[in-house]
């Protein structure tokens, strides 16, 4: 099961590292999404995997640590306030500068679209 | 009393939200009246808070009365007292100002700014690690919002740079925090400082590991170097007020620093003692000399500023991280100093935008300015200031950090860094005075008037700095006191044990 977890883990974070990196908000804004779940999971397993384990003291012989599940769900709430929050900032930005990259302009070679564009105005 | 040190946090929170209600929320003089009064009780709080901790040592307060290690406690000990203090002083400066008309152009100025004050004073207060990173997660929220007040392209980008780079701080910060639980087993910041030191030699790793993630973490809040690239675009961008209550938000990424790498990795953590110092020290002079270079060619009198703050944080680190009482000392009085001067630039840098019509506040000849004797001396008073020139405070906080290092090797690389980023200063300064108030065409002035509101807001914060010299020795003792309290961690450490009681 650790082993799985782990890759899990793993997994979501490269993927949202790299998602991170992209220029576009939408790519940008998924891959916090998924950094925040690999966050969220990262914590869960921070009080050691138990199976079966209860939270509250006296009702079963198992225990896991019930503070790492405290404390996901306040990262749950603020990631998904966070994330709200940047989604809006992202259609702001797409509607303030015309194209959704975190710059603001897009900085590659020029496309067929905008230097037809580009010759018109 | 016993309430004293949850009141700057749960005053400005209600505030907030008071703000938002029937009688205040669609009446802007109300709001004004009532977030200045708020602030000045604010002040108040912090001025007794800071004589309680002062005379009869630091203050702990359980949250819900669980008992120290287990639930969530606030500490009020000299340093954070000092800081809450200091950050209502600049809130006052920051709020009068916008009082003049800033706060206008966006909705909801008051209510956020508020916000803001209570997610800085609830780091600077927090004893435990994971409220910490709640309150760093309230003062972000807010200084996104605050960033993007009045709206505007510049803005816009600038808050999106912001806001992803804060957000994968926040993720970042997580990781840290849920390898060192694993590790120590708690979140109570004392707790975690004697927990350190009786780590096995296979977990010191991976402490290690979350202790450097944490740096880099709060290297990024504090614009460190290879993390400060937002800072010059989001401070020059935003809105005068804003910008000048920024200026307490990179002190927040210090003082966590040395917080959690003074008292948890502090001298006395064994094999982990003073893991940051490493990597801390030449970063830290590496960003005074970035922020030098990029003073001198800063364009304009906010990017100026914004790149004097990443000086002035240079300077901040480079004290913490020699990880010595007369050094934090020096790096407290130093922060008080540049705080409320670098808010204070930034307000001027306004004003005097205000004044040059189209040129705005750019290096180039424009027309005249309707007070330029006024905003000269201002001008000249926090310049001198900044640049760490003789009579004024800057000169004093230098002095303390040079006396601090220890030998010649420590001299040798600090002392000249130090010592050319203020010449650097100089001339960037004396470049910008000269060229905003000298080199001027024949038009008429811009017919805009100058409330004297926001005149009041910027004397009253570069007053400080000849109040700080004037009142250097005291000031200095009692930085001195608090540096103490802070690597007297031991004694710290079974204070917060104690909880509640």
């Amino acid at each position: 099961m650790e082993g799985v977890y782990a890759f899990c883990v793993g997994l979501l974070t490269a993927c949202g590292v790299f998602l991170c990196l992209r220029g576009r908000t939408f790519s940008v804004v998924l891959g916090l999404t998924l950094l925040s779940y690999a966050v969220n999971l990262f914590l869960f397993a921070s009080g050691r995997l138990t199976l079966y384990g209860a939270a509250v003291l006296g009702t079963s012989d198992n225990y896991s640590d019930p503070l790492p599940q405290a404390l996901v769900l306040t990262a749950i709430v603020i990631g998904f306030a966070m994330t709200a929050f940047l989604v809006i900032l992202a259609m702001r930005s797409r509607a303030d500068h015309g194209n959704d990259h975190v710059d603001g302009r897009i900085p590659s070679e020029p496309s067929l679209v905008q230097r037809r564009t580009g010759r018109r105005g | 009393m016993q309430h004293l040190p949850i009141l700057p946090i749960v005053i400005p929170l209600l505030t907030g939200m008071l703000l938002l209600l029937p009688p205040f929320g669609h009446s802007l003089p109300r709001q004004r009246v009532v977030a200045v009064a708020v602030n000045l009780a604010l002040i108040a709080i912090a001025a007794i808070l800071l004589q309680r901790t002062h005379l009869d040592g630091a203050m702990t307060y359980a949250v819900g009365d669980w008992r120290s290690p287990f639930g969530i406690v606030l500490v009020a000990d000299r340093i954070s007292a000092l800081l809450t203090l200091l950050t209502s002083l600049l809130g006052l400066g920051a709020l009068l100002y916008a009082c003049a008309g800033d706060d206008k152009h966006g909705m909801y100025f008051h209510p956020l700014f508020m916000l803001q004050l209570m997610g800085v004073n609830g780091a600077f207060l927090t004893g435990d690690i994971f409220n910490l990173f709640v309150f760093f997660e309230v003062l972000l929220i807010a200084s996104y919002a605050l960033l993007i007040h009045g709206g505007g392209k510049q803005k816009t980008r600038a808050a999106v740079h912001y806001v992803i780079l804060n957000l994968v701080g926040s993720c970042l910060f997580l990781f840290a925090l849920g390898t060192l639980y694993g590790v120590l087993g708690t979140l109570n910041i004392a707790d975690m400082a004697v927990k350190a030191t009786l780590l096995g030699p296979d977990e010191q790793p991976l402490a290690k590991a979350g202790g450097l993630l944490l740096l880099a973490v709060f290297g990024l809040k504090a614009a460190l170097l290879p993390f400060y690239f937002w800072l010059p675009r989001a401070y020059s961008s935003a809105s005068a007020p804003v910008a000048a209550l920024f200026a307490i938000m990179t002190k927040v990424g210090a003082y966590s620093i040395l917080r959690i790498h003074t008292t948890i990795f502090g001298a006395d953590a064994g094999a982990l003692a003073e893991i940051a110092t490493p990597w801390l020290q030449p970063l830290a002079l590496l960003t005074l000399i970035v922020g030098s270079i990029a003073a001198l060619a800063s364009p304009s009198l906010r990017t100026l500023t914004a790149n004097l703050t990443l000086v002035s944080i240079g300077i901040l680190l480079t004290a913490i991280a020699l990880q010595r009482a007369d050094a934090t000392a020096a790096a407290l009085y130093y922060t008080i100093h540049t705080t409320l001067i670098t808010g204070a630039l930034f307000l001027l840098a306004d004003m005097i935008g205000r004044q040059r019509g189209k040129a705005e506040d750019r290096f180039v000849a424009s027309r005249r300015m309707q007070r330029p004797v006024a905003l000269g001396v201002a001008f000249i008073i926090a310049a001198v200031a900044v640049a760490g020139a003789p009579p004024l405070s800057g000169f004093v906080g230098k002095i303390l950090l040079l006396q601090a290092t220890e030998g010649p090797l420590e001299a040798s690389f600090i002392w000249p860094v130090v010592l050319i980023s203020g010449l650097a200063a100089i001339i960037a300064l004396s470049r910008a005075g000269s060229s905003l108030f000298w080199r001027h065409s024949d038009d008429a002035p811009v017919a805009e008037p100058t409330p004297a509101l926001r005149m009041i807001a910027v004397y009253m914060l570069l007053a400080a700095s000849p109040l700080l010299v004037v009142f250097g020795g005291p000031i200095t003792e009692f930085a001195d006191a608090a540096a103490m309290q802070l690597h007297n961690s031991a004694a710290l450490g079974g204070l917060m044990q104690q909880g509640g009681s």
